[in-house]
């Protein structure tokens, strides 16, 4: 309690005497030369949107990043450094699309600026290799765990303690008790997907180089996530299932019109359509959220010393606040993703004799 | 409205990403797990169950253990009472014998000092008889010795005698 109170008392005064030296340096600096104004857009679009090359800091103006490869099939592959394209240069005929284009920060030909076929490493799917790669160095070795070790004996230990609660959680309490008796075979896929939502997640709240990249948050992982899920169920529905959709028990003028099949067909789409924007509204929305708290500290440095100091104690506050927020939500909504998921394989599954029950 | 757009790139690496990552854990990670899992937790039922017909088991051999145990102590007392009995009947039998016996004993005894009486009572009749007969001897030698008849008499008497005596 008293440590707590002690770095509370640091990270204010520090955050307090912040202000203050900046103003020392902006008197000092030319005139007119005032701190340019936060475009809050371009701060927060550009943390939560892709990019072609992984942005870490800019130390004096000067930017500091990971230039990622850009891979193009336009009458053949070209692949070259994202590197060539910074500051709306053009490359093999390609440059990035300047700010009020059609394709804004995409890239596309130097020529018309439309777009070619586009598969450039961004930011995102940079990430997603490096948590794709954490995930299955992580759940291999607790795999190897049970191989290595006589696991009736022994007490799962390290990385398999670890795993072993939250993986026998998600297989009893949300996959078999969601999806049925025919459970097994659709574990792995469910354990997959929380486990990497789940990670990719948490590598979002990191703010630095590994993590960072709002994968989650991005709507094209999301649709990717919810058309594995609609294969899911849709692949492997019953026969009932299907019977349900296409001739559901309803009174036959619902049907004679298909009013019922129209309505049932389109939920087919809605279920999974609800999962991908669920995840992506959530993650981007806590991203948004903690990076406009941030952004108090750099919005109120116009206001004077105090309030800037004031604000920025605040702002740091919540942030911290926002931030363990966030680690639930990463939970949480893996958690429902898997949940749901489970649901509607469980739905595509039910025989009728069970369900008068 | 790049934002709710999603992007081919990104999705198409998705796809195949989340493609790999789903077949390798599927395939090497989680059934490994749950698998292991499952087979513990069956592992610790069974167990369980187990010590359970352990623990009845041992009851059982408990109670019986005490059965024989009643049994043993029943069947004690019964030797011992039966032990009793033999003995308390064969100190009956043993004094009963002596009992006969000693009264065969004085029996015998009884009949031997009749006989000896008997036996004495003759001596003494015999005895007597034989000093009756010297008394009267001496009182018929006394008036007999002087006639020959009488001499003859008491010859023949003494004759008689003699043959009783040699006989």
């Amino acid at each position: 309690m008293r440590a707590g109170r002690s770095i509370i008392a640091a990270l204010a005064a520090l955050l307090l005497s912040l202000p203050l030296f900046a103003q020392a340096e902006g008197e000092g600096s030319v005139e007119g030369a005032e701190a340019p104004a936060l475009d809050m857009q371009e701060y927060i679009f550009g943390h939560i949107g892709d990019a072609y090359e992984w942005h870490i800091t800019t130390i004096n103006g000067k930017h500091i990043s990971i230039p990622l490869p850009c891979i193009v099939v336009d009458n053949g592959v070209h692949i070259f450094s994202s590197e060539k394209l910074s500051h709306g240069a053009a490359h093999e005929g390609y440059r990035i699309a300047s700010k009020g284009e059609a394709h804004e920060g995409k890239l596309v030909r130097a020529s018309d600026g439309s777009r070619p076929f586009d598969i450039s490493i961004t930011k995102n799917v940079c990430g997603l290799l490096i948590d794709s790669l954490l995930l299955i160095v992580l759940i291999l070795a607790c795999a190897r765990w049970y191989r290595r070790h006589d696991y009736l004996k022994e007490a799962p230990r390290g990385i398999a303690g670890l795993l072993e609660p939250v993986i026998v959680m998600i297989e009893n309490d949300v996959i078999k008790e969601a999806v049925g008796p025919e459970y097994k075979k659709f574990s792995p896929y469910l354990l997959t997907a929380f486990f990497f939502i789940l990670i990719n997640n948490l590598m979002g709240i990191l703010p630095v180089f590994p993590g960072g990249a709002n994968i989650t948050g991005n709507i094209a992982v999301t649709m990717a996530m919810a058309l594995f899920t609609f294969l899911a169920v849709n692949l492997f529905g019953n026969k009932h299932y299907w019977k349900d959709i296409l001739w559901p028990d309803v009174p036959i003028f619902l049907k004679a019109i298909p009013l019922m099949p129209v309505i049932e067909i389109i939920g087919m789409f809605t279920k999974p359509f609800s999962l991908m924007i669920r995840l992506f509204a959530n993650i981007m929305a806590g991203h948004i959220m903690l990076l406009s708290t941030i952004a108090i500290v750099f919005l109120t440095v116009k206001l004077g010393p105090a309030v800037n100091g004031s604000l920025s104690f605040m702002a740091v506050i919540i942030g911290v606040f926002l931030d363990v927020l966030e680690l639930l939500v990463a939970f949480l909504q893996a958690y429902v993703f898997t949940m749901l998921s489970s649901v509607f394989i469980g739905l595509a599954h039910q025989h009728p004799e069970t369900e008068t029950n | 409205m790049s934002l709710i757009t999603p992007d081919f790139g990104l999705l198409f690496w998705m796809v195949l990403i989340f493609g790999a990552v789903f077949f390798i854990l599927a395939k090497f990670g989680f059934p490994v797990i749950t698998k292991a899992v499952q087979k513990r937790s069956d592992h610790i039922e069974e167990s369980l169950r187990m010590a359970e017909k352990a623990r009845a088991s041992i009851d059982d051999a408990i109670r019986q253990r005490e059965q024989m145990l009643e049994e043993t102590r029943s069947e004690q007392d019964k030797m011992l009472k039966e032990a009793s009995r033999t003995r308390e009947a064969i100190l009956g039998d043993a004094r009963e014998k002596a009992q006969a016996e000693a009264a065969e004993m004085i029996r015998n005894a009884r009949a031997e000092i009749a006989a000896e009486k008997e036996f004495a009572m003759q001596e003494i009749r015999s005895e007597v008889s034989a000093l009756s007969v010297a008394v009267a001897e001496k009182v018929v030698r006394e008036k007999l010795e002087s006639t020959p008849e009488q001499q003859a008499l008491l010859q023949r008497y003494a004759e008689e005698a003699r043959q009783a005596e040699l006989n």
